[in-house]
């Protein structure tokens, strides 16, 4: 009896107390929507948001509905995590190699590079490159080629556009190559389970990559013409460039900010994971006759990824949860699309806010889940 | 063939000789770029085309590739070797880094100092192509106090002063008052603070004039923010931290959402409910400051990273320490309290001081609902019509600032680290 008191006494407690507060509030908004004659319901999302965003991945016009530009909102905050994400590993990766090196000055200067970009708040860093680094750059007529064809420009970055024709085959193609891949892979494991034998995947691989595609070019009627941007004159002063994709500045901006404060995060996981494989896994390898080509491949790799994915994969979810700064400098991601335009057109405070924060729960809990089933599969298992 | 290769390739009968020419190779290099940098001039201008430019790399690699002498006898040749000079690709590194320090440091040294203007009072002052510091100058107190009146700033400062005072209480606290240390750190602390803050800063009483959370701003809010983030997120963490490893379904679930909630969504999306989603959610007529309501769903966000560091600790306790507890007879209360608490919190204090960290690296954030600390008034001097076109030199200043504080946390909490890492 007094052991059922004490597991179901707090138990009943908390569910009440949660329930009070849910119920205090529900009502609280009840009372306060009624007296302003504000409904509750999503039915504005069909309606027409008549609003325009600058910058949009998908056709977008005010005539279109709120749903749509949740959707083109929801769209740039992913481009800009995409792009960032790519760009924060790479120099991560860089910069926790380079803190490892034996070299004095590397690995001072990467140390220094981590300190530096870490300990300044991200929305400084994206005012400074919007505001201060960005707005130093010149006019679109004065600007300089870089590699010929791009154009840096106070207005956004200019770069060609690529126009495709039978874009379709040459996406088959790619797909095929991809199968095929898989498949060698599955064929090459399996060979070197039963029979010893080992076959060199990676440059099968790489030559179906490069020999698929081309095929599809020299066969399947694709062909791939670059649209590189013009200096247009608009009135006497002012200039444009047409043709061709622009970047707008905010987006580089904010690309800029998020994978350099990110790369810090990355740097530390990877200099984690490489110091967390112990001298003696090395040597064991050597010892077994390993080449040390097969002994970074097969005994470091495996485990120091094996460190290093799980947290990293968290910084990326930061990195996204951190794009929605964006709406600081006004690129037209989720948070300022929606939780920005939308709601001061609709005045929907209570959907539009949970709306957007539902968004952002399921990409950070579907990708916590992902992360989880992954840390469960490379588990070492022990006896 | 191998003689000439090792013609290039030093050994222990031509140390000197190759050592000599090495350095004055590197030496050549260095004072190529150096006179290119600082001098603007140009040593090697009869060279054609991008030669001139590779030049000292080529010279340095190559004195560099001489130098490289394994056990050459000379302690610092030695030390030279094995830190920056181990291998060719080690040495191009090394060349490149050194060049792009040389070639970085005169641009920014005379923007920064050497044309830089500081005196004056108005923009006019600033007429040279170096950075403007006398606009820092002149916004210091802004970007310190916020809109805070002038002759009020004493009272932020005596607030501060006393807070902080009372934070060092638990260092000199009498041996036999030792044991409410967490008693006052949790529970009185807080309130003192508060108190103080309150009538200190906020005023209206005691003769003190009343300024409203408004005016509020710059540094000084966002030491208040984080301030009271942290003393109030820290007790509720470890609520949920308890309430996560509970085994009681109903408070183990609650406490998993919660804390999966908040970690789930960014920052700016609390901030934006604490502000328009928020007010809708309370009883009619009942106001609460817009700063009050910032702190609270800080508070809730950080709350949730709490109890995750919190957490970590409680699951790095052995099993023993629990098994011991009970066999004593104590129950979850007393044993928590006296027995998993105070090694567990021990252990997570370097991870709550980097939570505190991220937390001060996040108050900028606030800017976004409207609350202008540090970057809030930054971005208000920008657009001032008599200021135009500092911004360089306000981020560069907010950077500075902010690069200070939280520079010296991280180091705190790696000391921290380091010190309770040995203990155990």
């Amino acid at each position: 009896m007094n052991n059922i008191i004490k597991r179901y006494i707090p138990q009943i407690l908390a569910i009440l107390f949660v329930v009070l507060i849910f119920g205090f509030l529900t009502m609280n908004a009840q009372t306060n929507m009624d007296n302003r004659g504000i409904d509750f319901g999503f039915g504005f999302l069909s309606q027409e948001s008549s609003f325009d965003v600058q910058f949009s991945l998908i056709e977008y016009s005010g005539s279109d509905s709120y749903a749509r530009a949740f959707l083109v909102g929801l769209l740039n905050t992913l481009l800009v995590s995409f792009i960032s994400i790519i760009f924060c590993t790479i120099l991560g990766v860089i910069i926790g190699v380079a803190r490892l090196s034996s070299n004095y000055l590397i690995k001072n200067t990467a140390a220094w590079y981590v300190e530096f970009f870490r300990n300044i708040p991200l929305l400084l860093q994206i005012f400074f490159w919007y505001y201060a680094a960005l707005r130093a750059l010149p006019m679109p007529e004065k600007a300089n080629a870089w590699f010929g064809v791009t154009y840096m420009t106070v207005k956004g970055y200019y770069i060609p556009a690529m126009v495709w024709e039978n874009l379709n085959v040459f996406l088959y193609c790619g797909l095929a190559a991809i199968i095929a891949i898989i498949v060698i892979r599955i064929y090459a494991i399996r060979l070197r389970d039963t029979q010893g034998k080992q076959i060199p995947v990676l440059l099968y691989s790489a030559a179906l990559l490069i020999v698929l595609p081309l095929l599809s070019f020299l066969f399947g009627g694709v062909s791939l013409e670059f649209e590189i941007p013009e200096l247009k004159k608009l009135s006497k002063i002012s200039y444009i460039y047409e043709g061709g994709i622009s970047l707008p500045p905010e987006l580089i901006a904010l690309v800029l900010a998020l994978s350099l404060y990110t790369s810090t995060f990355v740097a530390e996981c990877v200099r984690a994971g490489i110091e967390g494989v112990t001298k003696g896994q090395k040597e064991a390898a050597a010892s077994v006759g390993l080449t040390p080509n097969q002994v970074l491949k097969l005994v470091i790799m495996p485990q120091a990824l094996r460190i290093i994915i799980p947290p990293t994969t968290n910084q990326y979810l930061n990195l996204t949860k951190n794009s929605s700064l964006a709406a600081a400098i006004a690129y037209p991601d989720l948070v300022l699309v929606f939780a920005g335009t939308a709601l001061m057109q609709t005045g929907k405070a209570i959907e539009i806010v949970s709306i957007t924060m539902l968004t952002y729960l399921t990409i950070s809990l579907t990708i916590a889940a992902i992360m989880n089933w992954y840390n469960k599969k490379i588990e070492i298992k022990e006896k | 063939m191998i003689q000439t290769i090792n013609f290039l390739k030093p050994n222990r009968d031509n140390i000197k000789n190759y050592s000599i020419i090495g350095s004055f190779l590197v030496l050549v290099s260095l004072i190529d770029v150096i006179s290119n940098a600082f001098l603007k001039i140009n040593l090697t201008s009869f060279l054609p085309g991008s030669l001139t430019t590779l030049f000292p790399l080529i010279i340095g690699l190559i004195g560099l590739n001489m130098m490289r002498i394994d056990y050459s006898g000379n302690k610092t040749l030695d030390l030279l070797n094995k830190n920056i000079n181990t291998n060719n690709f080690n040495a191009l590194l090394t060349l490149l880094i050194l060049f792009s320090i040389i070639k970085a440091l005169p641009q920014s040294l005379s923007w920064m100092i050497l044309d830089a203007t500081i005196s004056g009072d108005s923009k006019d002052a600033c007429t040279g192509t170096g950075a403007c510091w006398t606009y820092i100058k002149v916004w210091f107190r802004r970007f310190m106090y916020g809109m805070y009146p002038n002759e009020f700033h004493w009272r932020i400062n005596t607030a501060f002063i006393l807070v902080i005072a009372l934070g060092f209480v638990g260092y000199f606290m009498k041996e036999n008052l030792k044991k409410y240390l967490a008693l006052y750190y949790v529970i009185i602390y807080p309130v003192i603070a508060y108190l103080v803050i309150y009538y200190l800063i906020s005023g209206g009483s005691f003769g003190l004039q009343w300024v409203e959370t408004g005016a509020w701003g710059g540094l000084s809010l966002t030491f208040i923010v984080s301030f009271f983030c942290l003393i109030f997120c820290f007790p509720l963490g470890m609520i949920f931290a308890l309430g996560r490893r509970s085994n009681l379904p109903a408070i183990k679930y609650i406490s998993i959402c919660y804390i999966e909630f908040w970690r789930g969504v960014p920052l700016i999306t609390v901030l934006f409910m604490s502000s328009v989603m928020f007010p809708m959610f309370l009883p009619e007529d009942f106001f609460m400051d817009k700063l009050v309501r910032v702190i609270i769903a800080i508070t809730l966000f950080e709350a949730a990273y709490c109890a995750e560091v919190i957490r970590g600790g409680l699951q790095s306790l052995p099993r023993g320490q629990y098994d011991a507890a009970k066999s004593l007879g104590m129950g979850y209360w007393k044993m928590h309290i006296f027995v998993i608490l105070p090694q567990a919190l021990k252990l997570v204090i370097p991870g709550i001081a980097n939570t505190f960290l991220a937390l001060v690296k996040d108050t900028p954030l606030i800017f976004v609902v409207g609350l202008a600390e540090l970057a809030g008034m930054l971005a208000l001097a920008k657009t001032n019509p008599k200021w135009l076109g500092f911004a360089m030199e306000g981020y560069i200043f907010a950077s500075i600032v902010f690069w200070i504080i939280c520079y010296a946390m991280s180091k705190y909490s790696y000391n921290l680290e380091a010190k309770y890492k040995t203990e155990r």
